[in-house]
């Protein structure tokens, strides 16, 4: 198996620099899922550049690691970690939405560096239960990342999926939670409450944990402790900030969509290299 | 040929030619959805308990889990019963099989009105039309054992999505074993230039005794089975109405988006106006019972097609 060296890098710097490009891109497409990718972006940043086993260099190696993205509409945060990984130029990402380009508002195998075609919610489960029993038939080395959002969890589909993956021993499987608390309408417990979330799992028989989604170190340490324990499968339950580090988006369901106005982006790029400063 | 001989049913035949091709390739992988009895995989389930992946009663996992599965190179067959399969883990179909291009091998057994007696909720007579709407998708219905074995080997090897769809009856042997199974070939299995029946699965031995009887009052019925729904064979249908020049499509499906619509679609768009019939289940509350019966009702018998097919070349005649 190829096993890919990851890049001495500044996580915190990254994160700044993954922030501005998500909005650049959505500011240049006038479309996008502002506040669901800033809410994540900090999970992909760790994942990309600290834990998982996958680049351009292996992604046709079938002991690669996988990463499954089932909140497929916050794509923006997945086009620029995957661009910064070197999939493609960064250029590309300027086409988000326009005509015929493979970069559209959910994942597709298209771009590269895609696994699944995801959007649908509450698909992103299932296949990776699936990638993750093959890994256990083949005795491969692989771990299954999956990224799923809070409001897709109404979806029935998913808990099939933890019923599957617990009946399985799915110690390879690594669910996360982008648990922002926000979807659409407005807040989840709202709209269809999930809660008790952390107990439903571990009834569902998987070893969860909880985390500051936006701690970089301890969501590092966390990731590479997997499995969290023998023959049960991985959730992480991440706390997050819908529209993180933007402090006027932070926390404001009309954010789940909307793209900033020229005075709105100016004041979020000052926002994030004030923070970079601070380093 | 043409013997009208009940043999098996076609799903036996489809294990009994998986459990062949699991001798050499601990890759292939069938998922099901507590369906193992109804797809008679118990005996390959016994043989190969590694090879099995069961979800339980949960269809949209079942689909969702053969395509990670496929995606990190397992062959995967996924059976579900077709009224399930095609409707509860559509999107599943449509996203993570079709769209993501990964190649799972979905079976939809007890497919039609083979659960005639069980209602409505168990009838698959939509699940041609919802696949027709969807791209990337190769839809074969096997008339006989024969089509059966050669349907199950062309998904196993073929790279892309394929939906079989199959009945639950004993079927008919329809031909020489010799003959060749080409996906996207209809195969005439009876020849004849009077009128055409266009059929497929379990309709085509039906079409079969229509012809035999319509043979003794002197009428010559051509009748095809056509197999595979996408690619469609367009070429035989318009051979069928240049050559017959009247056409009946005899499906066990509703009227509706079926094989009947994509024969006559063609047929418009190449500028061919033939009289043309589509007999299969009609857009309104079906009725129930066992499967014989209810394409009696609906006229899908030998009797059935027969009497349709005497009324409509007076049509023909009058046509012309």
């Amino acid at each position: 198996m190829t096993k890919i060296k990851h890049k001495e890098i500044d996580l915190a710097q990254k994160s700044v620099q993954y922030r501005k490009r998500i909005l650049s891109c959505i500011k240049n497409a006038g479309a996008g899922h502002t506040a669901g990718s800033l809410s994540c972006i900090d999970i992909l940043n760790v994942l990309y550049n600290r834990v998982m086993n996958v680049s351009p260099e292996n992604f046709d190696d079938n002991n690669r690691d996988r990463y499954i993205q089932s909140k497929g509409h916050s794509v923006e945060a997945l086009y620029v970690t995957l661009s910064d990984q070197g999939f493609f130029p960064d250029a590309d990402i300027d086409t988000f939405s326009q005509y015929q380009s493979h970069y559209v508002g959910h994942p597709t195998r298209k771009v590269a560096g895609v696994e699944h075609n995801t959007g649908a919610l509450g698909h992103g489960l299932s296949m990776s239960v699936g990638i993750a029993l093959a890994g256990k038939m083949d005795n491969a080395p692989y771990k299954v990342y999956t990224l799923l959002g809070d409001g897709e969890l109404a979806e029935g589909s998913n808990w099939e999926a933890l019923m599957a993956a617990a009946h399985y021993n799915l110690d390879n499987l690594v669910a996360i939670v982008d648990y922002n608390k926000l979807q659409i309408t407005g807040p989840v417990d709202n709209v269809i409450n999930i809660e008790p979330l952390r107990e439903k799992f571990e009834s569902f028989g998987w070893q969860v944990e909880e985390v500051d989604g936006h701690n970089l170190d301890e969501m590092e340490q966390l990731f590479k402790s997997a499995p969290f324990q023998k023959n049960k499968p991985n959730m992480v339950i991440a706390h997050t900030m819908k529209g993180k580090g933007i402090s006027f988006i932070e926390g404001d369901p009309k954010w789940h969509h909307k793209v900033p106005d020229d005075e709105q982006y100016e004041d979020a790029l000052a926002e994030l290299s004030q923070v970079s400063q601070d380093f | 040929m043409n013997t009208l001989e009940q043999e098996r049913a076609n799903q036996y035949v489809f294990a009994d030619t998986l459990e062949e091709l699991a001798e050499t390739d601990s890759d292939l992988i069938i998922t099901t959805s507590d369906s193992r009895g109804s797809g008679k995989l118990v005996p390959f389930a016994e043989k190969f308990p590694e090879q099995v992946v069961e979800v339980g009663i949960a269809e949209q996992n079942l689909v969702g889990i053969s395509a990670g599965l496929a995606s990190a190179g397992k062959k995967v067959f996924a059976i579900s019963p077709s009224c399930f399969l095609t409707a509860r883990s559509l999107e599943q179909i449509k996203n993570d099989v079709a769209y993501s291009d990964h190649p799972v091998k979905l079976v939809g057994i007890s497919a039609g009105v083979s659960y005639g007696d069980l209602g409505s909720t168990h009838h698959s007579i939509h699940d041609l039309a919802v696949l027709r709407a969807i791209n990337n998708m190769t839809i074969i219905v096997p008339a006989d054992n024969f089509e059966t074995r050669e349907a199950t080997k062309f998904a196993y090897h073929h790279d892309k999505p394929v939906f079989l769809r199959f009945g639950k009856k004993p079927m008919y042997t329809l031909h020489d074993e010799e003959i060749k199974f080409e996906v996207g070939k209809a195969i005439t299995v009876r020849d004849g230039n009077d009128l055409a029946f266009i059929a497929n699965g379990e309709t085509v031995y039906r079409a079969m005794q229509a012809a035999h009887m319509l043979e003794e009052e002197g009428i010559e019925a051509r009748v095809v089975s056509m197999h595979t729904i996408k690619p469609f064979d367009t070429e035989t249908v318009t051979k069928a109405a240049e050559e017959c020049g009247a056409i009946i499509t005899v499906e066990e499906h509703m009227v509706n988006g079926g094989l009947g619509e994509a024969c006559s679609s063609h047929l418009l768009e190449s500028g061919y106006s033939v009289p043309f019939k589509r007999i299969g289940i009609p857009d309104e509350y079906t009725i129930t019972g066992p499967q014989k019966d209810i394409l009696r009702h609906y006229g899908i018998s030998g009797e059935g097609l027969m009497a349709t097919a005497k009324d409509f070349l007076k049509t023909k005649a009058s046509a012309i």
